[in-house]
């Protein structure tokens, strides 16, 4: 795999909403620089409400930046751009009138695979998840872990080569989000495709990534870059080895500041001028 | 949860209708209630019989299902596209909506001396009111179903490359159904009911044509048992129309 070559390139990103002048004008984005390597999969954290999910959504095209630029494969992002980036969203967006597979099959129509190979790529993605089993099962029979899994089937059905990954585990539990991570680490180890995974677990972050990017409070900046040398895919020893604690603690002094900024900011009344 | 059984609940309702029948029966005793103003329940259940068993009633019977069936035909396809075209700007909503719920709360039965001038005696009138009482919930329901459906879905969808017509087929539409179904339950219903109300009011024709001019002909026993009718329709159009909804809701999941 080739890492050397720049795949998305996020440069000067700046994001607010409302007019200027508005009281409640939020700048959610501060000219956020990054380079995303081929195959590379870069955890994304920060306080809460620093601008995550915005510049995912820039990248993803389904938002455009109040100032600069986002490029992929040096092609300027317009719009959803679905034959290369597929999104797994935090929320359940599986749509809970179809079951999982042709939740999975629908996805493949939006993008537009033919109809003959939709049924094979579906099964497939769904094995890749392990959930070939409950296949014909509607979404609100499944938990919320099966859920995720088959959303990230969803995602991994459009056979993109980015996947933008939105605290896809946030509403689960401890227990599940690890499993799920463990199994993540080793599919996603497979398929060599570049990913962004937003997360506020800072062990998560660490266990799946190749870097973590660390966002400074609103508006979010890109306050630092970490590396993680460890190869692919990560075995559950290193969930508990010490070279992940310390790298943990190392995240958690930097956001240490930026979340006691996102406090006093909120503790003012009006202070989000 | 634990499923409750279904047989204590209906017991109480059957025991409710028996006490009501029991109370009719022991208040219509020779020497009570004047027969006139409430007959006893067994002349009124005959006449009631006589109703289901001979086709006395069916030329008004026809009449009522006729309004009925144009009405809600006309109410649901008015309302259905409006709402449609409404719930494609965010702005009309913002308008219409409200415009249209405040219309609502009117009681549009006040319209009905007018229609009956515009429309005559005959059926217009009454197929008039029907649409219109129908029309709004069915307005207001569909524009609740489709402008209100997540954003989160319509997201995802946008973001693995549905166009405008994959959006609205396969997402606004399987979204909005059960919304948009439910209100088509009720501008069912209430069409009925405002047809039967009109029709008692002033008309040709029609099964509450029938009930007023019983009353008015003092025939009692007669009038109570096409009460009865009517009652029986409308319980077995709101069993079927809710029956309906459910199969749809369960057709969609
Ligand atoms: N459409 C919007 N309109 C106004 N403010 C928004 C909008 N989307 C996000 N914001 C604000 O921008 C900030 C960053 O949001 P977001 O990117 O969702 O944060 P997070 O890092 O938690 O994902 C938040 O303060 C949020 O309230
Ligand atoms: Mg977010």
């Amino acid at each position: 795999m080739n890492r050397t070559s720049t795949v998305i390139k996020v440069e000067g990103v700046s994001q607010a909403f409302g007019a200027e002048g508005d009281p409640r004008r939020v700048v959610a984005l501060e000219s956020a620089t990054l380079d995303i390597p081929r195959g590379e999969l870069l955890s994304l954290i920060g306080p809460s409400g620093c601008g995550k999910s915005t510049l995912l959504n820039i990248i993803g095209g389904l938002a455009t930046p109040t100032t600069g630029r986002v490029t992929i494969d040096g092609v300027e992002v317009k719009g959803p751009s679905p034959q290369k980036v597929a999104y797994v969203f935090q929320e359940n967006t599986l749509f809970p009138w179809r079951t999982v597979i042709d939740n999975v099959k629908l996805g493949m129509a939006f993008q537009g695979v033919s109809k003959s190979e939709r049924e094979g790529r579906a099964r497939e993605s769904l094995e890749a998840v392990g959930m070939q089993d409950f296949a014909n099962h509607f979404p609100g029979q499944l938990s919320g872990g099966m859920k995720q899994r088959v959303q990230l089937a969803r995602a991994l059905g459009l056979q993109t080569e980015i996947v933008l990954m939105d605290e896809p585990f946030a509403a689960l539990d401890e227990q599940t989000r690890m499993v799920l991570g463990e199994d993540l680490s080793v599919l996603l180890a497979r398929t060599g495709k570049t990913i962004i995974f937003v997360t506020h677990s800072l062990v998560e972050a660490v266990f799946l990534a190749d870097r973590v990017a660390v966002l400074t409070a609103r508006p979010g900046k890109i306050k630092k870059i970490i590396n993680v040398e460890e190869p692919h895919p990560r075995k559950s020893n290193f969930m508990t080895s010490a070279k992940l604690g310390a790298m943990r603690n190392e995240l958690y002094e930097l956001l240490h500041d930026e979340i006691r900024k996102t406090m006093t900011l909120r503790a003012e009344v009006g202070g989000d001028k | 949860m634990k499923k409750e059984s279904k047989i204590p609940q209906r017991l109480i309702q059957l025991g409710v209708l028996l006490a009501i029948l029991l109370v009719w029966w022991w208040g219509t005793l020779p020497g009570r209630i004047n027969p006139l103003l409430l007959p006893p329940p067994a002349p009124v259940f005959k006449n009631f019989w006589l109703l289901l068993t001979t086709a006395s009633i069916w030329p008004d019977l026809w009449v009522t299902v006729h309004e009925w069936i144009v009405a809600f035909l006309l109410a649901s396809t008015t309302g259905c596209t409006l709402g449609y075209v409404i719930s494609r700007s965010g702005y009309a909503v913002r308008v219409f909506d409200p415009l249209l719920a405040g219309l609502y709360s009117i009681p549009a039965i006040l319209l009905f001396p007018l229609y009956l001038l515009f429309f005559g005696l005959g059926s217009g009138s009454k197929i008039a009111i029907g649409t219109t009482i129908a029309f709004f919930p069915i307005v207001l329901n569909t524009i609740a179903g489709l402008a209100y459906v997540d954003k989160a879905y319509i997201r995802a969808a946008q973001s693995m490359g549905a166009n405008d017509f994959q959006l609205f087929w396969s997402v606004m539409m399987p979204a909005a159904f059960p919304v948009v179904l439910t209100g088509l339950r009720l501008g069912c219903i209430i069409a009925f009911l405002a047809i039967l109300g009109g029709e008692t009011i002033s008309s040709l024709a029609g099964l509450g044509h029938r009930i007023v001019s019983l009353a008015e002909n003092m025939e009692s026993a007669q009038m109570f048992g096409n009460i009865l009718f009517a009652i029986l329709m409308a319980f077995i159009i709101n069993g079927t129309v809710s029956y309906v909804e459910a199969r749809g809701r369960r057709g969609m999941q």
